[in-house]
């Protein structure tokens, strides 16, 4: 154990462990919205990702800039990343919708078990998967250099980039924006009662495919927005990013209590944090090993997770 | 007539729990329906409001065939619903619950005025509109759940056994609170195990048994029947 690496990088860890989380936690929302009103775990959801880091890079090539390209100016560089939000969110809420629509809606059609739903989601999940693969020819694809490197400031060690900031502050907006929409509006209001009970929902009035096919809507946007801050971050997407991320994810859902929203939020932030500090102590190869067992520890003594379980129940 | 069942069966999985039931609700009627545990008086609620699917029959509202229309639907051609076990949503607040009644309109200034006369109705709901539905007591939720199934301004009002768990004084204001609700133009078709309040208030009323209706009369005559009195009734 390296706790001196731990103390002397703290700074730099604890930074990169916000940002890394604030991607988790936008990715969460999805699988928690959808577990809030289907109680499923939509295991393609890592695949609705998946086509967002690409959708972003599709966008960034219409601005003539490639791994190759130089640097653009700084509002070059904002307007390429605006674009690539709206494009990614745009066609990752579409494929989510997609496989809403075409996966899961004729199963509950029929009434199907549980069990079948499950099996669906993960062949969605490879399905896409695979499609993205072979066209792609599984190879890597490097993200231009968009917002320079350069820290905005460092003091004391407490250095972030224009690439930190903009992720962060990306996402607490998207955050914000969805706690208000589902708190606040009456769209919002019947994704809530569906989460609740499903049946009453009904007896309002509450048209329950539409409040479904809005969750995956929803949940599409932020894993869209996360793709875009994913491929700045790391600097180049592959048909199979989504798999561990999304694991990640889902986790981090987990962790904060699934169904919960501010719980998704909560747990993608703490998850980022604990992945990089373990990394610091333990070495970068143990950093997913500490993750999950410091997962499965929370889950022993709590077990519905932090902020407990569902949508709109635990209000705080 | 507002609501017409013609010979409904409808099944859960392999269990048959409605055998060919005929019920017919007046514009303007209240209609008691009474009858043991397990008879199926919930399953016709149910089948009323669309939750779930009848296997035969039909079921005509304000004219039109309504037997295969989705649940949501029929909200908005009128008929609302507070269901048995109240539904209140536990996450919501009681203010937050009222406006899911209110779910299909749009009318804003029209459901403010709504919520007041609800409030009126139920002063302790106004009281309490900022607490967690799910942390009211069981009479309180059931106000709360007829309350919320006026919000939709409904012609036909389904009540499932609305003075379930509610104290002796408080059964007698929810009998008052129903005439003055039919007084107020909405029909309304009620489920209740407090046979003695419902027959007396009722214009009609039938009753049912193992998925049948066994009798139908006007609600005074029934209370005067000397098979409902022994069953329903407790009395010799
Ligand atoms: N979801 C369900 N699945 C299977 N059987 C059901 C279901 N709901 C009701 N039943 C059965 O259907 C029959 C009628 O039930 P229902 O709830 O309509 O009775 P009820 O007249 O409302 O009784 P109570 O006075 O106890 O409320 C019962 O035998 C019950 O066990
Ligand atoms: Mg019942």
């Amino acid at each position: 154990m390296n706790i001196g690496e731990l103390l002397r990088s703290f700074p730099e860890l604890t930074v990169t462990g916000v940002t890394q989380g604030a991607i988790y936690a936008l990715v969460a929302l999805g699988y928690t919205l959808v577990y809030g009103v289907l109680r499923l775990i939509n295991f393609a959801h890592s695949e609705v990702f998946m086509v967002g880091t690409f959708a972003a890079l599709f966008t960034w090539g219409l601005f003539g800039l490639d791994s190759n390209t130089e640097r653009p100016s700084i509002g070059v560089a904002l307007l390429a990343i605006l674009a690539a939000i709206v494009v990614a969110a745009v066609t990752s809420a579409a494929v989510a919708l997609l496989i809403e629509v075409t996966a899961y809606r004729p199963l509950r059609h029929r009434n199907a078990p549980p069990l079948a739903f499950l099996i669906t989601a993960i062949g969605a999940s490879f399905v896409l998967m695979e499609v993205a693969g072979s066209l792609t020819v599984r190879r890597p694809f490097g993200v231009p250099a968009l917002l320079p490197s350069k820290p905005l400031f460092d003091i004391g060690g407490w250095a972030v980039t224009p690439t930190q900031v903009t992720t962060v502050v990306v996402a607490i907006a998207m955050l914000v924006g969805l706690d208000y929409f589902v708190q606040k509006t009456r769209a919002g209001r019947g994704i809530r009662a569906v989460a609740q009970d499903p049946n009453t929902a009904a007896l309002m009035g509450v048209n329950k495919s539409r409040v479904i096919a809005l969750v995956f809507i929803l949940g599409g946007l932020m894993a869209g927005v996360a793709a875009v801050f994913n491929d700045i971050k790391t600097g180049s997407t592959k048909f199979n990013v989504g798999f561990l991320l999304g694991l990640k994810a889902f986790s981090a859902a987990v962790l904060g209590g699934i169904g919960n929203l501010r719980g998704a939020a909560l747990g993608g932030l703490l998850l980022g944090l604990i992945e990089n500090y373990a990394s610091a102590l333990f070495g970068s190869n143990w950093r997913d090993f500490v993750a999950f067992v410091a997962l499965i520890a929370l889950l022993m003594f709590r077990p519905t997770g932090l902020l407990g379980e569902s949508l709109g129940r635990a209000r705080a | 007539m507002l609501l017409e069942i013609d010979n409904i069966t409808l099944l859960y999985g392999r269990i048959q729990a409605l055998h060919g039931v005929s019920l017919n609700v007046g514009q303007g009627e209240v209609v008691a329906l009474i009858g043991a545990n397990g008879a199926g008086k919930t399953t016709i609620m149910r089948a009323i409001s669309g939750i779930r699917p009848v296997a035969s029959g039909k079921i005509t509202f304000n004219g039109e065939d309504i037997t295969k229309v989705r649940a949501d639907l029929r909200v908005i051609r009128g008929i609302s619903q507070s269901p048995e076990g109240r539904g209140v949503f536990p996450g919501m607040t009681v203010q937050e619950n009222l406006d899911m009644g209110a779910y299909t309109r749009r009318d804003t200034k029209e459901i403010a005025a709504d919520l007041e006369r609800v409030y009126g109705l139920f002063p302790r709901l106004k009281e309490r509109r900022k607490q967690a539905g799910g942390t009211m007591s069981g009479g309180e939720q059931q106000m709360l759940a007829v309350g919320r199934a006026l919000m939709s301004r409904p012609k036909l009002l389904l009540l499932d056994e609305p003075s379930m768990g509610l104290a002796p004084l408080l059964i007698q204001q929810i009998f008052e609170i129903i005439t003055e609700i039919s007084k107020q133009g909405t029909t309304i078709l009620v489920v209740e195990q407090n046979a003695q309040q419902a027959l007396s208030r009722a214009d009609r009323a039938y009753v049912m048994e193992t998925g049948r209706i066994v009798k139908e009369g006007n609600g005074p005559a029934l209370l005067d029947d000397p098979a409902v009195r022994e069953a329903y009734l407790g009395a010799a």
